[in-house]
């Protein structure tokens, strides 16, 4: 599981949806593995406004990357995007859970 | 057609159903439909998106410029589509789709909603659909989502159903021989060296589509009819 889909994860539940514990989804046990795709510069530039920022950083330091910005870049360069593409794109959740904060539910993830 | 437990009806008439053709299924699906990869086309680069009931994942990869989020009910379909790398697809319930609602730009549910065999769970389904797409307001247009059902009047098809037919049936999905070898469950018939699965289908009138949609609280923006299929493009009200 990429990052970028966890930006659009939250528990199944419709009870949960509106508690904002319910997102993001908390990894447990996360392992992870870098792939190599190509670079998109202007998909990385679009979908940058799209991204729950606040929710990113929290997912990002739960999986150790802890060098994003503190607030969202309004436009990124092209050392921010390449970045950007290795968490976002690259980083694959291969094991682990997803596991709801209001909840207590889990998502397996086995790849 | 009053079915008593549509959940348990759907698990064994469904949901195993594709459990057991999985492999075969996908070995059949792999041609995009024209308007299905016209909407995905049509998406401005960096567009994120759902596809809910995406089976195995054909949709995933026709647009390289937009992300899609694919999920189905069945595991081992999921299994298949886990093969396109520059996306990611999961196992969800398109009733309780794991998403945060009105943040994607655009859904497509493609030939999945005639699987529910209630008026009730059909809407229920739509809505799902309609709650993750952004919300229209007076600087953008919000997201649009494409679905896609059977059409009851399909007389030239190999089917032959028509007007006035029965619109909830059962559909044979014949596997073939070299599909076959673990196939051995509850659900089939053995003929000769054929397991034959009955898939529940409720087959669509005309006009019903927009009228579930409707029901369901969107708008539909655009509708037509293609190959015995009714489809609707339509979003969420202001």
């Amino acid at each position: 599981m990429k990052i970028l889909t966890t930006n659009y994860l939250t528990c199944a539940l419709r009870a949960c949806k509106s508690h904002p514990n319910s997102f993001p989804l908390h990894f447990r046990d996360a392992e992870l593995q870098q792939d190599s795709l190509p670079f998109n510069a202007a998909f990385i530039a679009n979908i940058l406004p799209r991204i729950d920022w606040p929710a990113l950083l929290t997912t990002a330091a739960e999986l150790g990357f802890t060098n994003l910005p503190a607030e969202k870049p309004d436009t990124v360069d092209e050392k921010a995007g390449m970045e950007l593409h290795r968490i976002l794109i690259e980083t694959q959740v291969v094991e682990g859970k997803l596991v709801c904060g209001n909840c207590g539910h889990d998502m397996r993830i086995n790849e | 057609m009053e079915i008593v437990n549509p959940e348990e009806y759907e698990a064994s008439h469904v949901h195993r159903v594709y459990e057991h053709i999985a492999p075969h299924f996908s070995a059949t699906r792999f041609k995009p439909w024209p308007i299905v990869e016209k909407f995905l086309c049509d998406l401005p680069i960096g567009a994120i998106g759902l596809d809910v009931g995406c089976g195995n994942g054909k949709y995933l990869s026709v647009n390289p410029d937009i992300f899609i989020v694919g999920s189905d009910r069945s595991p081992s379909l999921i299994g298949i589509a886990r093969g396109r790398e520059t996306q990611d697809s999961l196992v969800a319930d398109a009733l309780d789709l794991p998403h945060p609602d009105s943040r994607f730009d655009f859904a497509i549910s493609i030939a999945v909603i005639h699987h529910f065999s209630s008026l009730e769970r059909r809407c229920h389904a739509l809505r799902s659909i309609l709650a993750t797409l952004k919300v229209p307001n007076n600087s953008s247009d919000g997201g649009r989502a494409l679905i896609y059902v059977w059409a009851l009047e399909q007389k030239k098809s190999r089917r032959g159903w028509d007007e006035g037919d029965r619109q909830d049936v059962f559909v044979p999905w014949v596997m073939s021989k070299q599909f076959s070898t673990s196939a051995k469950a509850k659900g089939s018939q053995q003929n000769g060296q054929e397991l034959t699965y009955m898939r529940y289908y409720h087959l669509y009138r005309k006009g019903e589509l927009e009228a579930d949609i409707a029901r369901a609280g969107g708008r539909v923006l655009e509708s037509g009819y293609e190959k015995d299929n009714w489809w609707a493009i339509c979003s969420p009200v202001k």
